[in-house]
């Protein structure tokens, strides 16, 4: 492992921060009345969207991972097909799991759903960048000793920041504050994207704190 | 160690938690007794003639009224400095730093004006400052406290006499507006009534607005007698803003507006009193006893000349409840029977013009009525009950007696003396106070000291648990001395207590002497572990809890810090428990345990991980996590509404089946209950015969199959009549209710006789096995007698059991018999798992009949969830040779949770209201006599039905994993085919049968040492719930919702705790129960071999 590796992951991560924080700012320039709270499912999708793509290109970039021998077309269009199928699954069980949880079953169904969406594309969307519509390799990756590279391991801190995120924003939902971000799943999502965050920020840090630790197979 | 010892150790760990609670709840919770007696005019509270003209004139009662009307303002938390001039601000401090001074003009204008008119007093409060107590306190003139007891807690309805009651008898049409409590207190006493929510703190003028609207047309039109507005601006500006902040300044303009509009609207026959029910700290809290809390303003004005003295430099102090017994004589009503207040005299002093000689009679005839009352209270009181003290009581009586006869001998005497009458009033006056002063010295002080002393001995207990949970794993615990050292200690510690407590002739109190007991019973024990401290012990030791698992703990004990967490409870707690499942899966996941390790796992720097063969139970897990997170959802739609949270719908499933209409609804319902309770009976007999417990001739095992299909079916019986009853033909009226009376009562019996049953003959091994071994050669060669020690029981065993293993192999072998034969064959392999079992069914019966029918539906949920998690905790732990003698924490700490949850979902909340008074009539439909514990147990049974399920069943934890054993092995023989797996495992674990739970027999102290250790370790996690509550409410005892949410949920948590306490002794006795039949079982083997 070079620190040139590390390099790049912190760019890459910088950037993944920067269109964060740029759907939060952009459409207020396009938008009349946005702001995080109020209109917070548009919020939703934008921030989603705007992820999602910068995901894309950057993966596309900077392909970590090396990519299949068979790139013929009908293959490519094929993993494209698995990989939306991929999402959409992840988002149902990720909706099915919110109400297992507690979430309201019948009212709210669309920002359950646009949480789930949300919750997907800080975890689900990264893993089918990096490893494709694999599950063994993303089971591997979430095992201990699993991970075969920095990509995987900032993958693994940035997956886990964002579940956890997750659950501390469902905490203060029920305190009597009255604030308009405890409704659900406001709290939530804002949990999970500060979680993402945070684990994007930390992940190279961590990496290079540890790097003297950290072997990998492949390096 | 012997088992005797582990139920010993565990009782003095509880002991030393019920003192620790004891010693808190005696300094926290206030108890008085309520009394039902009323006053009435009829009834002088004692001999003597009345003051003149009570008799015969009309209005009059015990006095003649002074005033026909009544205006009563509360200004709720109206501190006695708010209604102070600007000027009287402290010096030093900067005015404008103080917005409330100088607010209430109007007040200082009367004052100045017509000092004659008005009065201001500095109003003493009496703790608990929390509005309700206060309201209380206003009404009937006593010292409310929490606990009223003998109070009905299904409604906060006042009991006892009340200024309230005297007026609605007297016919006075009394008007009411502001905050809703009220409604709760006194509900159907008023004429005409504006209520309006006070839960709302932020919300500083819904009531007020409200009130004003009302106020003005109201008061114009005539049609009261006494009118009630209570605000609550001020108070809610208090607790949002503090008193320091612009807007309290504003809100106490807008009540000098209201005082100054009602000044000019009064008329002659009219009193005007603006009071404040308690005061507020500098942060705006109240509940408390501190000095800004507990004084309260309080302002009388008649538009006719009320006092014939001048006005005093200060305002003089009175105590707050001296108000009830002024206002009921001056309004010509009885003074209520529970009052210890002191009538003010200056308002009886008639006006200037009147003699000097008869104002004083005045004065002393109503100080005397007033004395008369308090001694006929605390006679009646100290007849009921014993917490007034005694000498106390005699003096005050010869006080009273002395001063009563002076008084009447004055009045018979024409040319009494003013100076004499006056020293007559002083000594009632000392009378009352001192009465007073008795009253306030047993109901209404927190014990700080106490509440500490509580806390510190329950914070000890706690880290007990946590070290010795530990150490008791360990071969070389010193476990009898200690044992013994900390008996001796705490037995001396008593007596040493009850002998400096007599020969100071103090009050044994039974709370104390069980405090210093457990303190000294612990001495040796802190000591110890202070002396084995020292370098041998690692710092981790101190935190034996995984990282993951202690998060969610301290999530769970932080919760209870804040009302918001406790009334959220009912969610947080499926959730924190969805959590935990998640966690685990997703652990088992990380340790490569949940799939087959096909996929390379690369060793990194560090140990390898054991990570052994993995049980294949990928899906499994993952299902059972699924499975269990969608029981504990379905379990949520069981759900009962706190009342704090109007939004908020419970679940209509919570009603009994006889309050539905629409028959085709009805009986699909019952047929789901039914249905529930033989899917229950079902699972449970399933469980068992798979494992063999249902092939023996035995008593208990007839039991399962005969006495439990009975007991459903009288459940269901019962049911049917319950939710028919109205429905019932008349002439079999008569049969309907003696069946529903016999029907319950028969279930309840049945299921004790099981318990008997279980209790007299546990094993219920089929002993085919001693017939065919009967012919075989005989494994005891080392011994040549039976068995005398119990070293030599430890030895005989396993062998007997080898040798009875194989015999069952040769059986097998020659009778080839159909599909594998394991030990489970012979039942020896679930023996303790099947009697704990089997005792919980037995349990769940006579506690679901407490229950409303549908809760059936969550009984279902809760062994189906029980029976999930203890599977996904046994795939959980490693399959280690020494087999898993320790309980993992989180596996406790899933378990407490699941015990929490199912609370809940069986239609609970941890207040008073919400407790299902009817569990008390089921089997007796006409109520219970005098007779108060059967009731009590059958609502407390009823409320604690999880805790206690939860609690037997806790030796499950320990026993499931050498269940699942069996599992392991069957698969691999079913999928030897399979080459993948053959090629991983090696040859001879082929051979080896699981013995499942004989294991625990191989090492019984390690057996006995695995129970104490799970034992302490669920008494730990249920401790420090406990221990959080304790916290909570004596650091927020100033808190808005102390009485309504933390004294509450610590009352509950306290009996919850000693519910489980009590149930997990019961479950472990259990399983010892078993352990002892299963030697005597073998020991009768070894014998019948030597023949
Ligand atoms: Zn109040
Ligand atoms: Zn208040």
């Amino acid at each position: 492992m070079k620190d040139t590796d590390i390099k790049r992951l912190l760019y890459a991560h910088l950037l993944c921060i920067f269109s964060v924080i740029l759907s939060t700012f952009i459409p207020s320039l396009f938008l009349e009345n946005f702001s995080i709270l109020e209109t917070h499912l548009i919020w939703l999708c934008i921030c989603s969207v705007f992820v999602t793509v910068v995901n894309l290109v950057l993966y596309s970039v900077v392909k970590p991972n090396t990519p299949s021998k068979r790139s013929s077309l009908t293959h490519k269009v094929a993993r494209f097909l698995k990989c939306c199928i991929y999402f959409l699954v992840s988002c149902f069980s990720f909706h099915v799991i919110f109400v297992l949880y507690g979430a309201p079953l019948i009212e709210l169904v669309l920002e359950t759903f646009l949480f789930a969406v949300i919750l997907s594309t800080f975890t689900t969307m990264p893993c089918l960048c990096l490893l494709g519509p694999n599950i063994k390799a993303w089971l591997r990756v979430f095992s201990r000793n699993g991970v075969t590279s920095i990509w995987e391991n900032s993958l693994q801190i940035t997956t886990i920041s964002s579940f956890v995120g997750s659950w501390l924003g469902a905490l203060p939902i029920p305190l009597d504050w009255e604030r308009p971000w405890q409704v659900w799943p406001i709290s939530c999502t804002l949990g999970a994207t500060f979680g993402y965050v945070a684990g994007l920020a930390i992940s190279p840090l961590w990496i290079y704190w540890n790097r003297k630790q950290l072997t990998y197979k492949n390096n | 160690m012997q088992k005797v010892s582990v139920l010993l150790c565990l009782s003095w760990v509880c002991f030393l938690f019920y003192a620790g609670i004891a010693l808190f709840a005696s300094g926290f919770l206030l108890t008085r007794l309520e009394l039902t007696n009323h006053s009435s005019c009829q009834d002088p509270p004692g001999p003597g003639p009345l003051p003149r003209g009570a008799r015969g004139e009309p209005g009059a009662c015990w006095m003649a009224s002074r005033f026909s009307r009544l205006v009563l303002v509360l200004i709720d938390a109206l501190r006695f400095d708010f209604a102070q001039p600007q000027g009287a601000h402290k010096p030093g401090e900067h005015p404008a730093s103080l917005p409330f001074l100088g607010k209430l003009g109007s007040v200082h204008r009367i004052l100045q004006l017509k000092p004659r008119h008005g009065r201001l007093y500095r109003a003493q409060v009496d703790p608990p400052t929390t509005t309700m107590q206060r309201l209380k306190a206003l009404t009937t003139g006593s010292l409310p406290t929490f606990i009223d007891a003998g109070s009905n807690f299904a409604s906060h309805a006042i009991v006892e006499d009340n200024l309230l009651k005297q007026l609605a008898r007297a016919g006075r049409r009394v008007v009411f507006m502001g905050d809703d409590t009220w409604k709760d207190l006194f509900p159907g006493a008023f004429s005409q009534a504006f209520f309006f929510p006070s839960f709302n703190v932020r919300d500083l003028h819904t009531v007020d607005d409200g009130i004003l609207e009302h106020l003005y047309p109201t008061m114009d039109s005539g049609e009261w007698d006494v009118l009630i507005a209570h605000f609550l601006g001020v108070d809610h500006c208090g607790h949002k803003h503090g008193p320091h902040h612009p807007e309290m300044a504003k809100k106490l303009t807008q009540m000098d507006q209201v005082i100054q509009a009602l000044v000019k609207r009064l008329e002659n026959d009219t009193l005007l009193v603006v009071a404040g029910d308690h005061g507020m700290t500098m942060n705006g809290d109240h509940g408390g006893d501190s000095e800004l809390e507990v004084s309260a303003a309080l302002f009388l004005y008649s538009p006719i000349p009320l006092f014939s003295s001048t006005l005093p430099e200060e305002p003089e102090v009175v105590p707050q409840v001296s108000l009830v017994p002024t206002l009921a004589l001056l309004l010509g009503l009885p003074i209520p029977f529970g009052n210890i207040g002191e009538v003010m005299t200056e308002l009886f002093s008639g006006n200037e013009d009147s003699p000097v000689y008869s104002s004083a009679l005045a004065q002393a005839a109503a100080v005397h009525l007033n004395a008369q009352q308090v001694s006929r209270f605390l006679l009646t009181y100290s007849a009921a009950t014993q917490d007034l003290r005694v000498e106390e009581l005699q003096r005050l009586h010869s006080l009273f007696s002395k001063a009563s006869a002076d008084y009447r001998r004055l009045l018979q005497d024409p040319q009494g003396e003013e100076a004499e009458l006056r020293a007559v009033a002083a000594d009632l006056q000392q009378f009352l106070r001192g009465a007073r002063a008795l009253c306030i010295e047993s109901w209404a002080r927190f014990s700080v000291a106490r509440m500490a002393a509580g806390a510190t001995l329950l914070t000890a207990a706690c880290a007990l648990c946590l070290l010795a949970s530990q150490w008791a794993a360990s071969p070389a615990f010193p476990f009898r001395p200690l044992l013994l050292l900390s008996v001796a200690w705490g037995l001396a510690g008593a007596i040493v207590c009850a002998g400096l407590l007599a020969t100071t002739g103090l009050q044994l109190d039974l709370v104390v002497l069980g405090a210093v007991a457990a303190v000294g019973s612990l001495l040796p024990f802190l000591w110890r572990a202070w002396a084995g401290w020292g370098a041998r012990r690692p710092l981790a030791a101190l935190l034996p809890i995984p990282g993951p698992t202690l998060l969610l703990l301290l999530a769970r004990w932080a919760a209870f810090f804040s009302d918001s967490f406790v009334v959220a409870e009912a969610r947080a707690a499926p959730f924190l428990l969805g959590s935990l499942i998640l966690l685990l899966v997703a652990q088992l996941h990380w340790e490569g345990q949940l799939l087959p390790p096909k996929l390379p796992t690369i060793p990194r720097g560090g140990p390898a991980t054991p990570a052994g063969p993995p049980r294949h139970q990928g899906v499994h897990a993952l299902g059972l996590g699924l499975g269990l997170l969608f029981c504990t959802r379905l379990a949520g739609l069981f759900h009962r509404c706190p009342e704090e949270t109007p939004a908020c719908r419970s679940s209509p499933w919570l009603s009994p089946l006889a309050s539905m209409v629409g028959g085709r609804a009805k009986n699909l319902w019952y047929g789901a209950c039914v249905g529930a309770l033989v899917a229950l009976l079902a699972a449970v007999r399933l469980w068992l015969r798979r494992y063999g417990n249902l092939k023996s001739p035995e008593p208990p095992v007839l039991f399962v199959r005969w006495g439990m299909p009975l007991m459903a079916l009288g459940t269901a019986a019962y049911w049917a009549l319950a939710s028919g009853a109205d429905e019932a033909p008349p002439r079999l009226r008569a049969l309907v209710a003696g069946a529903s009376v016999v029907l319950p009562r028969a279930v309840a019996g049945l299921a004790v006789s099981g318990l008997m049953l279980l209790l007299w003959r546990p094993v219920t091994v089929l002993v085919k096995a001693g017939s065919a071994a009967s012919g075989t050669r005989t494994v005891l060669a080392p011994f040549a007698g039976p068995p005398t020690s119990q070293a030599d029981l430890d030895y005989v065993v396993p062998q007997i059991y080898q040798h009875m293993r194989e015999v069952f192999r040769d059986q097998r072998e020659r009778t080839s018999a159909q599909g594998p034969l394991t030990v489970a064959a012979c039942q020896l392999g679930s023996v303790y798992s099947a009697a704990v079992v089997t005792a919980l069914t037995l349990l769940a019966f006579p506690l679901l009949l407490l229950h409303v029918e549908r809760i059936s539906l969550v009984f279902l949920l809760l062994f189906l969830q029980s029976f999930l998690l203890l599977h996904l905790l046994a795939a959980g732990i490693p399959s280690t040779t020494s087999g898993p003698f320790t309980v993992p924490w989180q596996a406790v700490s899933a378990w407490a949770l699941l015990a929490t949850q199912t609370f809940y979902s069986t239609g609970h909340q941890p207040v008073f209201p919400a407790i299902h008074w009817h569990a008390a009539f089921v089997g007796f439909p006409e109520g219970h006599g005098s007779s108060t514990w059967l009731p009590a147990l059958l609502v407390g049974a009823n409320t604690f039905a999880s805790h206690l399920l939860f609690a037997v069943g806790c030796p499950l934890l320990l026993l499931w994993p050498f269940l699942c054993e069996s599992q392991g092995p069957r698969k691999r023989r079913q999928t030897a085919g399979s080459e993948a797996e053959a090629r991983l495992r090696p040859e001879e674990e082929e051979e080896e049968e699981p013995r499942m739970e004989m294991r625990l027999r191989d090492a019984p102290h390690r057996f006995s040492a695995a129970l104490l250790g799970l034992g302490l370790k669920y008494l730990f996690v249920l401790g420090v719930q406990i221990l959080a509550c304790v916290l909570a409410a004596s650091i927020l005892r100033r808190h808005l919702m102390v009485w309504k949410v933390f004294a509450p949920k610590f009352i509950f948590e306290a009996v919850g705790f000693i519910v489980s306490s009590v149930g997990l002794l019961l479950g472990i006795a259990l399983v010892m129960r078993v352990d002892g039949a299963v030697s005597s079982w073998f020991r009768r083997l070894v014998l019948a071999q030597k023949r």
